[in-house]
């Protein structure tokens, strides 16, 4: 059955909640109105407007009381509407929901599931295309993962559910209407494992979220040019999957990493230390980045220019193989 | 649409602050706030103000002594502390700031087990679950959300607990409080948001922290009403807080409580207060110090003797000593359990730096053996 990544996403809630009665889902607009995208669409009706329910608008007040409530022993999920607003809340998920679980040595636990639509592409007004990552990956105690695919949206959502400790679920935008046959419900690989995506030789391409439609668009136009491109879906940002990406490299001997974000302290940073530090020997040429650039992020009119997509690509392609 | 059941007059605080008790102990009665507390609970709530008083001093000399790296003193807000805490059933929750020794004693929470924070050994070492009390909180505020959350996670499980958090007059300029009472309006949350005005935001006064006439004048935005008391007068402070939590217990919603005090210390050991305030200014304060108003009632009501004076004194010193014996000298803890707690579901990556951390304690074993 065709099912796109939001639906998929509002199925593995459904079902999450259904199976554990301790669930929670709440935002701006998730209830009558089923969220902005669709994702929390009928919830509330099936469920109730305790089980799911409008909040105040105010992102810091949404994550704070999901961390009481998850110390009453709920399992919330919450929802940010859109990447540019989880700022409000930047304290409360890094100094409490990060930290709290350590600093209680392990007494106080927080299964709390944070819902971050993000991401550009779909030529939105200001604050509403950003990329977010890093911040959450740079936090110890929080787990952060983004599927590429509708399937990966329904294992990871109900995996970031089940989760005891707290996760950042990186939902890209753009790809909410991506549709794929899926089977519903379904299990993919833990979250925590990177997934080859397309089997190659000659380069890997690391992506996740958004990127990961992208890459496989690069590497079919790369086979047109005699190119074998494996394409590695990192899935988790934190924590991330080194032996995969490490045993992806020593299989090509080159590595390109794609994501939205800014290229500067980026998850590509992070990901060419740990290859350069895993497989130094097995590097035919620098491990390179196809990244947003460093600015901020572009008005919607030039972000077509902003965004790497396959010429990008195609062309770091071109000057690894050159090496 | 906004509720119109509501009178925002009924919402609005008093002219005054309630208060039960003069200085020198003289009781006026206020049918509002009746108090029927028996004798043993009146000499309940003096003895844990004394108690708090010496083990506060207590973590002031360790600290001086350089066993705790820095503490922030509750003197003279003992009465805010103790009066509210105790109003408070066994099931209800607290979530404090970092200043709240006085409200941990009312919880039976170990006191040096609390310390371990400001000592800098583990991050606050007590179960929050033992004692219904909160871990304790420094970014300022940042708590009152975490009450509302389980405040409102109490009323979806038909619970009929109350929640109380405690936070300062600086705290009224922060925002998490303001989407706290927020929350707690829209969702009706059994939480009583009680401000210990102490006057001070470190050395800011509060002046220059509101032109609200009241801190208690906020919570009405909120649809909540907002009282004031006399939070040096441990009588009125019990009443008016236990009027507040069964308020929320009966399923009328949250409160907030604006008790006038005054931090007696300086606002942590680091701080130097003779910079912004004078020794006629403290003077003045002691003159309202919570305790002896407390001893002043309970002579007059033949409830104090010597017998008391020398019983509570020894219980005292014992809870002082046993905090000394507690922090004094006490390990620092094992380096590799900072790696414990971060996840429950440790990952490879975070397991390699663990072993660089072994394999470091290792080698400096190693080098103190040759």
């Amino acid at each position: 059955m065709a099912v796109t990544l939001a639906q998929a996403i509002n199925a593995a809630l459904a079902d999450e909640m259904e199976a554990d009665p301790k669930v929670l889902m709440f935002g701006e607009d998730v209830g009558a109105l089923g969220g902005v995208f669709r994702v929390t669409d009928g919830l509330q009706a099936k469920f109730g407007d305790t089980r799911c329910f409008d909040t105040p608008l105010a992102e810091s007040g949404i994550v704070g009381t999901a961390i009481g409530l998850a110390m009453y022993g709920w399992r919330p999920v919450a929802e940010m509407q859109f990447d540019g607003f989880t700022y409000p809340a930047f304290e409360q998920i890094v100094s409490h929901l990060a930290k709290m679980p350590n600093r209680s040595r392990g007494t106080v636990k927080l299964p709390v599931t944070i819902r971050i639509p993000y991401g550009g592409g779909i030529g939105a007004v200001e604050h509403h295309s950003e990329s977010p990552e890093t911040y959450w990956a740079h936090t110890a105690g929080l787990k952060v993962m983004t599927p590429g695919t509708p399937d990966d949206g329904y294992s990871m959502m109900r995996e970031a559910i089940r989760s005891d400790d707290p996760v950042i679920l990186l939902e890209p935008k753009r790809r909410y209407w991506m549709k794929s046959d899926s089977d519903l419900p379904v299990t993919t690989a833990p979250a925590r494992e990177a997934v080859v995506r397309r089997d190659g030789t000659d380069v890997s391409l690391f992506c996740y979220g958004s990127m990961v439609g992208t890459a496989l668009e690069a590497a079919d136009a790369a086979a047109d040019e005699g190119w074998s491109i494996e394409v590695v879906d990192l899935r988790s940002l934190s924590p991330l999957d080194t032996a995969a990406m490490v045993a992806s490299l020593k299989r090509t001997g080159r590595a390109i990493v794609v994501h939205e974000a800014a290229m500067t302290l980026g998850m590509g940073a992070e990901v060419a230390a740990r290859l350069q530090e895993g497989a130094f020997y097995h590097l035919e040429a620098p491990v390179l980045r196809v990244t947003g650039f460093d600015t901020p992020y572009p008005p919607a009119k030039l972000e077509e220019y902003w965004l790497p997509d396959v010429d990008r690509i195609l062309d770091a392609v071109e000057r690894a193989l050159s090496y | 649409m906004p509720d119109t059941a509501i009178d925002p007059a009924d919402l609005l605080p008093p002219d005054e602050p309630v208060h039960l008790l003069d200085p020198d102990g003289t009781y006026h009665e206020d049918p509002e706030h009746p108090l029927d507390l028996d004798d043993a609970q009146l000499r309940e709530l003096f003895s844990l103000m004394v108690v708090t008083r010496k083990v506060d001093r207590e973590a002031i000399n360790l600290q001086r002594q350089g066993q705790l790296g820095v503490y922030a003193s509750c003197m003279g807000q003992e009465a805010a502390q103790i009066g509210s805490a105790y109003a408070l059933a066994g099931d209800d929750w607290i979530f404090p700031s970092y200043r709240e020794l006085g409200a941990a004693l009312v919880r039976q929470v170990d006191a040096a087990g609390f310390l371990h924070l400001y000592r800098g050994t583990w991050l606050s070492d007590h179960d929050p679950y033992a004692h219904n009390f909160g871990l304790m909180s420094i970014p300022i505020g940042t708590q009152a959300l975490h009450a509302t959350g389980f405040a409102m996670g109490a009323r979806f499980d038909d619970n009929p607990i109350v929640t109380m958090t405690y936070f300062g007059d600086g705290g009224t300029s922060e925002g998490d409080p303001h989407e706290a009472m927020t929350f707690a309006g829209v969702f009706k949350a059994p939480v009583v948001f009680f401000v210990q005005n102490n006057q001070y935001a470190i050395s800011v006064p509060l002046a220059r922290q509101t032109a609200a006439p009241t801190l208690a004048h906020k919570a009405v935005g909120y649809g909540l009403p907002g009282y004031r008391v006399d939070g040096n007068d441990v009588l009125a402070t019990f009443a008016v807080t236990r009027r507040a939590v069964e308020r929320a217990r009966q399923g009328h919603g949250p409160s907030m409580i604006e008790a006038m005090t005054y931090r007696m210390e300086a606002h942590t050991t680091s701080d130097d207060p003779t910079r912004y305030r004078t020794q006629e200014e403290l003077d003045e304060a002691a003159k309202t110090d919570p305790i002896a108003r407390m001893r002043n009632f309970l002579t007059r009501r033949d409830l104090y003797d010597d017998d008391l004076e020398q019983a509570i004194e020894e219980q005292a010193k014992s809870t002082a000593t046993a905090v000394r014996a507690g922090i004094y000298d006490a390990p620092h803890g094992d380096p590799l359990e900072l790696f414990e707690h971060v996840y429950v579901d440790p990952t490879q990556h975070f397991e390699a730096q663990r072993e660089q951390l072994q394999a470091e304690l290792a080698g400096a074993t190693d080098g103190e053996d040759s």
